[in-house]
């Protein structure tokens, strides 16, 4: 009911926007009060004081410190609790997110293309089921870009070089604003698009009627074999490399004496930088992909690579 | 002006571009930032223009991407950060501490053209074809994909990068070697204070930048792999780099400005400021601790969780020292004795939007609310509320309260009133819907946007066309008061600073017999008389 107040404010529709809006209610009430009593002292310093004005004038507070110490101690207390207040609502925001449905988003001058699991694509709209918490992996193909969507109250670079994961949830069906929020060049103003958010079988009916015709898995093991990958990691390969069915989501042996979790970030960087990480009685004969795959074909790779998780090598 | 003075010490070229008088120096810079501000201005004017209606119909996408760019990269580093310390500072630093002129008065002249030659080449950059970056150059943007004059540009900042660090040395030095005797480091005016801590940052921050852009153009023309991660580079080392300086900056840019509303403040209600040492020490905190806060402006770029904690916190605690000023310069009106000359205005002007932008900083600073306002059009309202509510309109302040003591002419009370009320009204008007536009989501640097935030960007275009009017009137009255205006006194505010006790315009060599200073600052008395520093 608070949000009457702030009629330009269109509710937030996840499920932390209503911390965020409770908190941008909060930081406006805590800053009408200090404002309020700015503007009060200034005005009626200003007219009690003016010179023409015969006011008392003696008595003046000589030793200041003890308001100077009551002012900082109350600043910094405020602070302090506003700080907790933002971090906990963050922490919350930016939580690993669960691996259940991940979509793809690759982020370039000045698209958004979206990839769904079933190898469905769209371009500048994503739909999502309603109340479904929705696992993204962004990556980049060019400049920095921002993932923005206002009505989720929620924002995150795409820096090229890396994935990013974000965990994505919306709460009621509609079609949202999608921004590129980061700088990125002539028509980073055109780079806009959509968020149609569905009910689960509408969604369902949806993914149906796109007919793919491979799933982004299978575009995957088309590359694999294209690209000469299952030339060394395939079965009857000669080459001494590491098998990779039953590969993702189990812990890797490094070379180091360390270990790493085989997600889409490893794998990713297996294929572009193979020598970073190199798995332990594996010989780094990899060569690196760098500059010959696009992110369209990284991920469909990484989904291919998913998909055998389940197999035995 | 019948007397000598540093104004009619000469009136050949060679007398105004060689001179080592910081006054005359001051006057080169003065010159030289009205002709930027009004580059930039004149930018920031076509891009509201263009904003009126939420299609593109004044510029193309690419115009409008230059045009941002060279509001920001002109106002920032050729016009805010020099124009309190090098225009007022200059003029007015030896002065106030009674000295002949600053340490190194040849070094100061250095730094004006080393200001030039950057100006001259980043407007180079601007004409030959522009700039496409932003003023923030972020890589691998900068580095790879813009097509547009991005080393001609950084180099021209890198070159007025040593201006700020000669400046920042001088008044180092200056402020530590030539006060005059008896006057103590407590009893220094609070201007001085807050110069001494902006020199600083200058002095610590300013080659972090110049490595910076250097590393931009070895990436650019060389290709080697530092920034743009197909060659092996980090981008988010860039935004590590850039911020390092940049946010420091911010508090280059509005230090002096803090500093001269102590003058003004306890000038026009003629009682000492209240709480002196929180206030000068305030300034040191600001600037120690300006250094630990620069990853807020990272905190969703995909730095880590733990990062981001540690960032915000800090920001939270600049603020603190910020907030002691706002109060003492309120306690400061108490039992005052007031008068609302010009100067006055813009200092009232100045609390009320420097604590606007001060409170909507904490926004910013608060993690899971800056998630949805950063890179809106509420960060763009924040730091205007700071740089043109906050140092632009202290700069207009102070430049009204020494323009008797610069020119030997008093301006025309009434003009400058007015002239004071507009720029408030038409800076609100252009800014504060900018926050609702932020809060709404609406991105900045958006050359179209959607038609639903139409309202709120022509409330903010006709404000700036108020805001654009009510800056240029300063240039009619006071262009006017330099040849028509009434001579002013020595001391036409009855103030106890040392630059009150000596002729307006000064002489040559600023005091005829070296002033012995004997007390602290600012006492003032209600009756519109005040004790000399040096009485």
């Amino acid at each position: 009911m608070w949000r009457e107040w702030l009629p330009f404010w269109h509710p937030g529709v996840s499920p932390h926007g209503d911390d965020t809006d409770l908190l941008f209610a909060g930081l406006l009430f805590i800053s009408a009060l200090v404002l309020g009593l700015l503007f009060f002292l200034l005005a009626l310093f200003c007219v009690r004081y003016r010179a023409s004005n015969l006011a008392d004038r003696g008595d003046r507070i000589r030793k200041s410190w003890h308001w100077e110490v009551s002012w900082t101690a109350a600043s910094f207390v405020g602070f302090l609790g506003l700080f907790v207040w933002g971090a906990v609502i963050y922490f919350e925001i930016f939580r690993t997110p669960p691996d259940e449905l991940t979509v793809f988003v690759v982020a370039k001058q000045w698209m958004w293309k979206v990839q769904h699991a079933g190898g469905q694509s769209e371009i500048n709209v994503l739909h999502i089921p309603v109340s479904r918490p929705i696992r993204l992996v962004m990556a980049s193909q060019d400049v920095i870009h921002s993932f923005f969507i206002p009505a989720l109250r929620l924002k995150h670079d795409v820096v090229p070089g890396r994935y990013q994961d974000l965990e994505i949830t919306a709460d009621k069906p509609g079609r949202y604003h999608l921004f590129c929020a980061e700088y990125c060049g002539t028509e980073h103003s055109g780079m806009t698009g959509e968020i149609v958010v569905m009910e689960a079988a509408d969604f369902a009916a949806w993914l149906a009627q796109q007919m793919p015709s491979n799933s982004l898995a299978q575009e995957g093991g088309a590359l694999f074999r294209e690209l000469g990958c299952s030339g060394c990691h395939g079965g009857g390969s000669k080459v001494h490399a590491p098998p990779l069915e039953g590969l993702y989501g189990n812990l890797v042996p490094l070379a180091d004496g360390s270990f790493v979790t085989a997600d889409d970030k490893y794998i990713r960087d297996s294929i572009l930088l193979p020598r970073s990480q190199i798995a332990a009685g594996y010989e780094p004969l990899m060569p690196s992909f760098e500059g010959k795959v696009s992110e369209d074909q990284l991920l469909r790779l990484v989904a291919y690579i998913k998909s055998i998780g389940g197999q035995q090598p | 002006m019948n007397e000598d003075n540093y104004l009619n010490a000469g009136y050949s070229l060679r007398s105004w571009f060689f001179t080592t008088d910081h006054k005359r120096i001051a006057i080169l810079y003065f010159a030289s930032l009205i002709f930027f501000f009004f580059v930039g201005g004149a930018a920031a004017t076509a891009i509201r223009i263009e904003l009126a209606t939420p299609q593109a119909d004044l510029v193309s996408s690419d115009m409008y991407n230059r045009l941002f760019t060279m509001h920001g990269i002109i106002m920032v580093w050729f016009f805010l950060i020099p124009s309190i310390p090098n225009t007022l500072g200059n003029f007015i630093v030896p002065l106030m501490i009674g000295a002949r002129d600053l340490a190194f008065p040849r070094l100061n002249l250095l730094s004006w053209y080393l200001f030039m030659l950057g100006g001259a080449v980043t407007l180079f950059a601007i004409l030959a074809g522009g700039v496409d970056t932003g003023w923030t150059f972020y890589t691998p943007f900068s580095t790879l994909y813009s097509n547009s004059y991005v080393v001609a540009a950084v180099m021209g900042v890198f070159i007025a990068g040593f201006s700020s660090i000669l400046t920042g040395l001088n008044f180092i030095i200056t402020i530590h070697r030539l006060r005059a005797p008896g006057l103590t480091w407590y009893r220094l005016p609070l201007f001085l204070w807050s110069l001494y801590a902006t020199s600083v940052i200058l002095v610590l921050a300013t080659p972090v930048l110049a490595m910076t852009l250097v590393l931009i153009a070895v990436e650019r023309v060389l290709g080697v792999g530092i920034f743009d991660p197909k060659i092996g580079g980090d981008p988010l080392l860039f935004q590590h780099l850039f911020w390092f300086y940049s946010h420091p900056a911010v508090y280059i840019m509005i230090l002096p400005g803090m500093g001269v509303i102590n003058e003004l403040v306890s000038c026009f209600s003629r009682k000492q400021v209240f709480g002196y040492k929180f206030v000068a020490w305030a300034s040191m905190a600001i600037a120690a601790v300006g250094f630990l806060v620069w990853g807020h402006h990272m905190f969703v770029s995909g730095q880590s969780l733990l990062a981001s904690l540690v960032f915000s916190f800090m920001s939270f605690i600049v603020a603190v020292p910020s907030a002691i000023k706002v109060f003492n310069w309120t306690a400061t009106l108490h039992k005052g004795s007031i008068h609302f000359d010009a100067p006055m205005l813009y200092a009232l002007a100045f609390i009320g939007l420097f604590t606007i932008g001060g409170l909507t900083g904490l926004f910013l600073a608060c993690l899971a609310f800056d998630v949805h306002a950063t890179d809106t059009y509420f960060v763009v309202a924040h730091f205007h509320y700071i740089m043109v509510g906050g140092m632009v309109t202290a700069y207009f302040g102070g430049l009204h309260y020494w323009w008797p003591k610069i020119t030997g002419r008093l301006y025309p009370e009434y003009w400058a009133r007015a002239a004071a009320v507009l720029i408030f009204f038409g800076f609100n008007l252009t800014f504060f819907p900018q926050f609702v536009l932020g809060a709404e989501g609406m991105p900045r640097r958006y050359h179209v946007y959607p038609p639903e935030f139409q309202v709120w960007n022509v409330l903010s275009s006709g404000g700036a066309v108020i805001l654009a009017i009510a800056y240029l009137m300063p240039m009619f009255y006071l262009g006017y008061s330099l040849f028509f205006g009434r001579r002013a006194t020595a001391n036409p505010w009855n103030a106890p600073g040392l630059e009150w006790q000596t002729p307006s315009p000064p002489p040559e060599h600023n005091f005829d017999t070296q002033p012995v200073v004997t007390r602290a600052p600012y006492q003032y008395s209600p009756d519109f008389k005040a004790e000399p520093q040096n009485a």
